[in-house]
């Protein structure tokens, strides 16, 4: 048994016991379970939401992203995020404790009055979920099969990973997410931090002379390109990835579980400073460039361990393993708790709505290894397509956000039906695009490159703010009557009770 | 004062937008480009913070 595998099974085992000991002296209730009795403070809320920056679609992407496609990996700075947070999430927060949510349907369902429209909300999210917790466990195979030098195979730590999680996730919830993300987040930093200092220096002596390197062997390199991954691609990019961050039901439940809206907006002014750190993995993917020559036809994604095995100790590797073991698995573990609470709480009490509380706390459990069971399936069954799912996620969460965004309105402009359409119709337009990998520039050849380097996303997110404005302008008489229709069928029935008598 | 938190809190959101796509000159070893984007984010903290300061919302609910 090699030193690398000591390391990151005696961190597995460490992420359990917090996990497991997140529970202690909790009543797990429902509400203790999923948004943890609402009761976090600041440095909980903080590694909740910050700590989403830090996961292993970050810590092998960005590196990867930066390897292949150079200066473009700038986009994984992203001021909107944390300005879209300071604004939305504190109102967000304030309604989810007036009306007690508990998870993000929740939130449609009071909001719209319409437990259908929270019943549609709860399938495009868990559409969404499958593929992005499909690409953290796919990241966990290749971290552990790579820094276990291949003594481990993927399924097997994926298998291990997910046994794992399902565990502390059942026992603990979001509490248990809470104490493990803090020691994920120490690790990652430590990792990225030191690999993006040490790499640039032993192998070039420096920042600049890394970067003067680069720009002598790679024109262009240092910069975006004219077309493709473009200026336009990152600013329409960075608008869409802004949007659809917080309409993840796991970034719902983390809000839900903050005791005060002043800790969330402390949260999003101080993340930005926190993000910062992802320059170091950004250093790392350009030390690499130079150096790590033949990736023997293997995903860019295994540059981070191929170039940690040129240049450190087996001991070393096994931490950086064990780093973004935790990255994938610390998500992981918020998405189950999620999706679990989604699936429970706003499609099976919707078909049984006599579910007592105590009832639907054991249901929700239950959930968690069979929404894992399936996640696994798709990650043993998956094929190339995962990066492409993974965009497709965060552009179907993207079409949540007009609907949301109205409803914080003093007088919300926006109607059921023009929820409800514009949500469907925007999943519809994203599921169409991503399956036949069509863009702007393919739709519409004639348009000039600055047009059709738009990134599709947001153009949908665009097409269902129009569609949902116009269907409510259509229905605006429908609160009205259905409201009236209520109260109508109201009297109608106490009618009928007096006639019986 | 909410109306000049939410300034503070825009002028970061455009700035961050304004991409200078150059490699020269390089500033604290880094080029151009990758300087600009990061002293962005840097001060998109400092403005949210200010707007933190000056927002009538915090003081609110520290008083309640």
């Amino acid at each position: 048994m090699n030193i690398s595998i000591v390391i990151i099974g005696s961190f597995l085992v460490l992420a359990i016991i917090l996990g497991l000991f997140a529970r202690k002296g909790q009543d797990m209730d429902m509400e203790q379970w999923a948004v943890g009795g609402r009761s976090f403070g600041t440095i909980f809320i903080f590694v909740l939401l910050a700590g989403e920056i830090f996961t292993t679609f970050t810590f092998l992407g960005a590196t990867g992203f930066t390897f292949s496609s150079g200066m473009s990996a700038i986009y994984v700075f992203n001021c909107f995020f944390f300005i879209v947070a300071y604004w939305i999430l504190p109102p967000i927060w304030k309604y989810s404790k007036e009306q007690k949510l508990l998870s993000q349907s929740d939130f449609y369902v009071k909001k719209y009055d319409s437990t259908t429209l929270g019943v549609i909300v709860a399938i495009i999210s868990i559409i969404a979920i499958i593929p992005y917790l499909i690409v953290q466990l796919k990241g966990l195979g290749i971290i552990v099969s790579e820094a276990s030098y291949g003594a481990i195979s993927p399924n097997v730590a994926i298998f291990i990973g997910v046994l794992s999680v399902t565990f502390y996730v059942i026992i603990s919830g979001i509490r248990g997410s809470a104490w493990t993300a803090i020691i994920k987040d120490i690790m990652i930093l430590a990792v990225i931090v030191f690999m993006g200092i040490y790499l640039p220096m032993h192998y070039y002596g420096g920042f600049e002379s890394m970067f003067k390197a680069i720009d002598k062997e790679k024109i262009d390199f240092l910069t975006l390109p004219d077309s493709g991954l473009s200026t336009t691609w990152f600013i329409t990019t960075t608008i869409m990835l802004g949007v659809s961050y917080y309409m993840w039901p796991h970034m719902h439940t983390s809000v839900y579980a903050s005791k005060s809206a002043k800790s969330i907006r402390w949260t999003a002014a101080t993340m930005p400073i926190y993000s910062t750190i992802l320059i170091f993995a950004l250093f790392i993917g350009f030390a690499a460039t130079l150096q790590v020559t033949d990736l023997g036809g293997a995903s860019t994604d295994l540059v981070l361990f191929k170039f940690a095995k040129m240049s450190f100790d087996p001991w070393l590797v096994g931490f950086i393993g064990a780093a973004g073991a935790l990255a994938a698995l610390v998500p992981s573990s918020l998405l189950l708790t999620s999706a679990a609470t989604i699936v429970a709480n706003n499609v099976y009490k919707v078909w049984k709505p006599k579910t007592t509380d105590q009832q639907l706390a054991n249901i929700t459990r239950i959930f968690v290894p069979i929404i894992a069971i399936v996640a696994l399936y798709g990650t043993f069954n998956g094929g190339k397509t995962i990066s492409t799912l993974y965009l497709m996620a965060y552009s179907l969460m993207a079409q949540l956000f007009p609907a949301l965004f109205f409803s914080l309105f003093k007088k919300n402009p926006v109607t059921l039906p023009g929820a409800i359409v514009g949500m469907v119709s925007g999943v519809a337009m994203v599921a169409y695009l991503t399956i036949t990998n069509t863009t702007i520039g393919d739709l519409f050849p004639s348009f000039p490159q600055v047009l059709k380097d738009f990134d599709v996303g947001l153009v949908v997110v665009i097409l269902n703010i129009v569609i949902t404005l116009a269907v409510s302008a259509f229905t605006r008489n429908y609160k009205a009557v259905s409201k009236a229709e209520r109260e109508e069928s109201v009297v109608r029935n106490e009618s009928l009770e007096v006639v019986k008598e | 004062m909410k109306k000049l938190s939410v300034i503070l809190s825009l002028i970061p959101a455009i700035g961050c937008l304004m991409v200078i796509n150059r490699v020269e000159p390089y500033v604290l070893g880094l080029p151009f480009v990758l300087f600009w984007q990061v002293s962005w984010v840097i001060l998109t903290s400092v403005f949210l913070l200010l707007a933190y300061k000056v927002d009538p919302d915090n003081k609110e609910e520290s008083e309640s």
